[in-house]
């Protein structure tokens, strides 16, 4: 009891916020597994991968929903640095992903193409204790080759893993000093799934607050997932 | 090919809007399903989901200044309609693989009279994107594809059996090309409309599946 207790004092204590995008991502290590929000060029956190570029860590997974649109700063800057071994997504084929294509016709990438409600449940699973589920998505298909399938309410289902990370790096738009945070529309998507899938969580935030600005009602993510936070420069909101 | 020349991209869309019930939740696919949007009415009560959370989007309106966090599945702005609501992608799925949506409009490369479809790789590309396609098609109480009738070589798309990689199995309700309004019954395709200059005997030349008229559309059109 009093060990669960302090335990909680030292969440509330806890300092979240950093500097810099680049002490944020500093640890992130060779051969990590990457997870990245962001859809369809909204809500992709640009500073962040800007940082990891920098940092330059080999060999890693990353999973997101796309892997370029052709936007300044967006998951293609992994690609042409030539970061990345392997790609979990949805929609890698967009005209604006062009990093990605380079990479992939070098013939140096291995990619996981999962349906898009796949990958979310895959996170949402991992980061809620679950190994997995059973999904008619993708039954009959080329991606659902190879998978165990059961037969549930008279459906032919396939399974799918928990997808695990070991950072997720995502877009809010404010975050108070505890890490609840709130997005902009589609600037949501997938990022709290992955903050929920990953050890470390790292949030960048056109806003940082003191604690108790939101109503607890109006929290879309708890700070519980969250790790580190990080105020983009008001002079980049435009980036 | 008989010279058909059959709806333009306007009717053909008019055609899709047609298969959608009022006060109902749809989710329209990229390409030419994103046509739909600029035809639904503030009174036509069809709600526009979005994979990536929105329900209730629609067309901006001339002059109106788009948000750029707001946008359809194309990555379009798009603008949202009183009563809009926005979830993370576990319950965007939920709500399409969770049978709450109406209908899906999805395009594709190719259908078959078993229901199947074709619509996120080509044989032989060595890399392709499937997106939200197969939660989609499995979620949707109603699948409606929207295509061209022929490839651009000609080539017939609505088939016995599609050779392309599936995108879902036995799922597909309707068939809309800018010849002919269809559906899927027993493996036969029932016209529902026929463009203008569009008959029975021109449509079956260019279709594998078996057509046959509705009574009520047999009286309408012969």
């Amino acid at each position: 009891m009093s060990q669960n207790l302090s335990s909680a004092n030292s969440y509330l204590s806890q300092k979240k916020v950093v500097t810099s995008a680049q002490e944020a991502v500093s640890d992130i290590a060779s051969g990590s597994v990457l997870l990245v929000g962001g859809w369809g060029g909204i809500g992709v956190p640009t500073y962040l991968l800007e940082a990891i570029r920098e940092l330059a860590p080999k060999n890693l997974t990353i999973a997101s929903n796309n892997c370029g649109m052709g936007d300044p700063g967006d998951i293609g800057v992994l690609f042409a640095a030539q970061l990345v071994k392997k790609a979990i997504t949805t929609f890698p084929v967009h005209n604006g992903a062009q990093e990605f294509r380079q990479e992939y016709d070098r013939g140096e990438l291995e990619v996981e193409v999962t349906p898009q409600g796949t990958l979310a449940e895959r996170l949402r699973s991992a980061g809620s204790g679950l190994g997995g589920f059973y999904t008619p998505t993708g039954y009959g298909t080329e991606l659902g080759e190879g998978k165990e399938v059961r037969v549930i309410a008279g459906k032919n289902h396939i399974f799918e893993e928990a997808l695990y990370g070991d950072f997720a790096i995502i877009r809010a738009a404010q975050v108070d000093e505890l890490g609840n945070l709130r997005f902009n529309y589609a600037g949501r998507s997938f990022s709290p799934l992955m903050a929920m899938a990953a050890k470390v969580t790292i949030v960048e935030a056109e806003e940082i607050l003191p604690a108790g600005t939101f109503h607890p009602d109006d929290v879309h993510l708890p700070g519980i997932f969250v790790d580190r936070i990080f105020e983009i420069p008001k002079s980049g909101l435009e980036k | 090919m008989s010279g058909m020349i059959g709806w333009d991209k306007q009717s053909h869309a008019r055609e899709v809007l047609a298969l959608l019930k009022p006060q109902s939740y749809v989710n329209l696919g990229i390409g030419m399903p994103g046509l739909i949007s600029s035809l639904i009415g503030d009174h036509d009560e069809i709600y526009l989901h979005c994979e990536n959370g929105i329900t209730g989007y629609r067309d901006l309106r001339e002059g109106e200044l788009p948000n750029t966090h707001i946008i359809d599945a194309a990555s379009k702005p798009v603008g949202l309609i009183p009563g809009a609501s926005v979830v993370a992608h576990d319950l965007s799925f939920a709500i399409a693989r969770g049978g709450r949506l109406d209908a899906t409009v999805l395009g594709a490369y190719q259908v078959d009279s078993e229901g199947n479809f074709a619509n996120w790789k080509t044989p032989g590309s060595p890399i392709a994107g499937v997106g939200g396609a197969m939660d989609l098609a499995v979620g949707a109480k109603e699948v409606i594809i929207m295509m061209k009738h022929l490839g651009k070589n000609g080539e017939r798309k609505i088939l016995h059996r599609c050779s392309f990689p599936l995108t879902a199995h036995q799922v597909v309700d309707y068939i809309v090309t800018e010849f002919a309004s269809m559906r899927l019954v027993d493996r036969k395709l029932e016209i529902l409309n026929l463009a203008p200059g569009v008959t029975r005997e021109s449509l079956q030349e260019i279709t594998e599946p078996e057509l046959i008229f509705a009574p009520a559309t047999a009286t309408q059109k012969i």
